[in-house]
């Protein structure tokens, strides 16, 4: 596919923790909540540990990256989970050339 | 569509930032204040301070909003300005001391961590402005927080003033007496230098060049414990495949650098100058260069075989950084600060690392000696010639060098001090017993080497 455009505002969503029943319905909900659209998922469980990696586009959201990151991660560490999302630039820069 | 990225690239940046302390070390706004003359102190005060307010308002909001959306600690957000001394150069040292308060005023003000730039350039002779200034540093940084202050006493192309290198050991000196209660802080924030940029964004040697812009945009990336996770986990690669190693991550490093450089440009409409690709080590149990270095094979960093394994980090991460910026400046290279550095610290304490061998080891990487304590009871003479002998490396090798020694008053060889936070503490290191007194005391210019004349 082609490289996005620098101006892009997707963000990628990533999720660590130990498994549990809800974590895509709780993520998803928060993120329907602020008009953010999913556009891809990728899951896996390994030795019991939960990833998920989330691409998400953030140009109809209610919401800037900095305040969803914010709300994510909170609620996040009080399920046990460690959340980050960050602007996909910081991966594009550093493994495309 | 589908994920652009492979889980192990997105894993390993992740990796990177949360396990291996990859962060922006600094985003430097540098401010030209050669429009805040003024031949009355108050309104040259009040200029300076409104210039900086003005300008660098933003900074520390902008850098954490950037710190936020792509998920990076920004360590630093610092200004630099137009050296001092060229900017008030018709001010006395009583008055430069005020431009140094109405500096450290800005700074607070603004909530930056460092402002570098009471500085002088001083290779080839003294103004009357770098006069006051030089007088005025100790008083300056003792009564100021956020102060950093920087000397240029030698070029390749202008020789070494030797006059203004014997100052220097006294102005050091003094500097630290005036803080002795605090570990000598104030000569923490003082470089002398040899071959000083003028786009470096790192405390305590930033300044703004005159050749710079208006305002400029530097940053400068860290990330000592990544390069050493690499090289720990290929114990066996030969040194052609351990400078590809490093390269590839060095590359990985600076890209950051460059996309927080464009994100702060753009967000503050400020022209983005350059990325230092510098290796910058933290106190932070690894994120230390000394564990890179011993990652290579050696028992501990100062041992036989240091030099030639830092020349080689340093060829590497300019070499993969160079590729990864669009505009590389600074210093651009491996940083070896005792007191900031972890690994250099036990290396200090166990007596592997002396200060002959840091020398040599400042021949072929960034900058020089730097944060290093020496004896409380070493004089301004050896203080000068410890500038002198690292200045000759600088100027013979086309290379930036500097000092940032701190004098431990009261203190010997064995004991240790204290800076915190990002300066760290470290052992007193041993100097040698024999006087450089009537060297130092000659005068004059070491005149510029052959290799100046490339015309």
């Amino acid at each position: 596919m082609t490289m996005p455009r620098e101006e892009s505002n997707r963000a990628i969503i990533t999720v660590i923790g130990r498994d549990q029943i809800g974590i895509i319905a709780w993520v998803s909900g928060r993120l329907a909540d602020c008009q953010v659209n999913v556009l891809d998922i990728s899951q896996t469980i390994l030795d019991e540990f939960f990833t998920m990696i989330m691409i998400v586009d953030l140009e109809p959201a209610t919401i800037e990256i900095d305040g969803l990151a914010q709300t994510l991660e909170q609620e996040g560490n009080e399920k046990g989970l460690q959340v980050k999302v960050q602007h996909e630039d910081i991966f594009r820069f550093m493994h495309r050339i | 569509m589908t994920i652009t990225f492979a889980r192990e690239e997105i894993q390993q940046t992740i990796n990177m930032i949360q396990k291996e302390n990859l962060d922006i070390r600094t985003i430097t706004m540098g401010i030209s204040l050669l429009d805040c003359s003024s031949d009355d102190i108050g309104k040259m005060e009040s200029k300076i301070y409104d210039k900086i307010t003005k300008n660098a308002g933003r900074l520390v909001e902008v850098g954490e909003q950037i710190s936020a959306r792509y998920g990076i600690p920004i360590i630093n957000k610092r200004v630099s300005v137009t050296p001092i001394a060229i900017a008030a150069a018709q001010m006395n040292s009583e008055e430069m001391v005020r431009i140094a308060k109405a500096l450290n005023k800005a700074a607070r003000e603004i909530g930056i961590n460092f402002i570098g730039g009471f500085s002088a350039l001083v290779q080839k002779g003294f103004t009357n402005g770098d006069l006051a200034l030089i007088d005025s540093i100790p008083q300056a940084l003792s009564e100021t927080e956020f102060v950093c202050s920087s000397v240029n006493i030698g070029t390749t192309k202008a020789g070494i003033n030797m006059d203004a290198v014997l100052k220097m050991g006294n102005i050091i000196l003094k500097s630290a007496q005036l803080t002795a209660d605090n570990d000598g802080i104030a000569a923490a924030k003082l470089v002398v230098f040899c071959n000083a940029p003028e786009d470096n964004p790192f405390m305590a040697g930033a300044f703004h060049g005159v050749g710079e812009p208006e305002r400029v945009i530097n940053v400068g990336v860290s990330g000592p414990g990544v390069v050493a996770k690499v090289v720990k986990e290929h114990p066996n690669a030969d040194f052609s495949e351990l400078s590809n190693l490093i390269k590839q991550t060095s590359f990985k490093i600076t890209r950051m650098g460059e996309l927080i450089a464009r994100a702060a440009s753009k967000s503050l409409n400020v022209p983005f100058g350059i990325v230092d690709l510098s290796l910058a080590p933290t106190p932070a149990i690894g994120d230390s260069v000394a564990e890179i270095l011993e990652n290579m094979g050696l028992e501990r960093c100062g041992t036989h075989g240091t030099t030639a394994a830092l020349a080689l980090l340093n060829d590497a991460v300019k070499k993969g950084g160079a590729m990864a910026s669009s505009h590389v400046g600074g210093l651009s290279g491996a940083f070896i600060p005792v007191s900031e550095d972890a690994g250099m610290v036990r290396a200090v304490e166990e007596g592997a690392l002396t200060l002959d061998k840091l020398e040599a080891m400042t021949c072929v990487c960034s900058v020089g000696l730097d944060m290093i304590a020496l004896p409380g009871d070493v004089s301004a003479e050896t203080i000068s010639a410890i500038i002198a002998d690292e200045a000759a490396i600088g100027m013979i090798n086309k290379k930036t060098t500097a000092v940032r020694v701190i004098p431990a008053i009261g203190k010997q060889a064995g004991d240790r001090v204290e800076f915190g936070g990002l300066l760290g503490g470290a052992p007193i290191i041993a100097i040698h017993p024999y006087s450089s007194n009537l060297f130092v005391h000659r005068g004059g210019r070491i005149p510029a080497p052959i290799i100046s004349l490339t015309n």
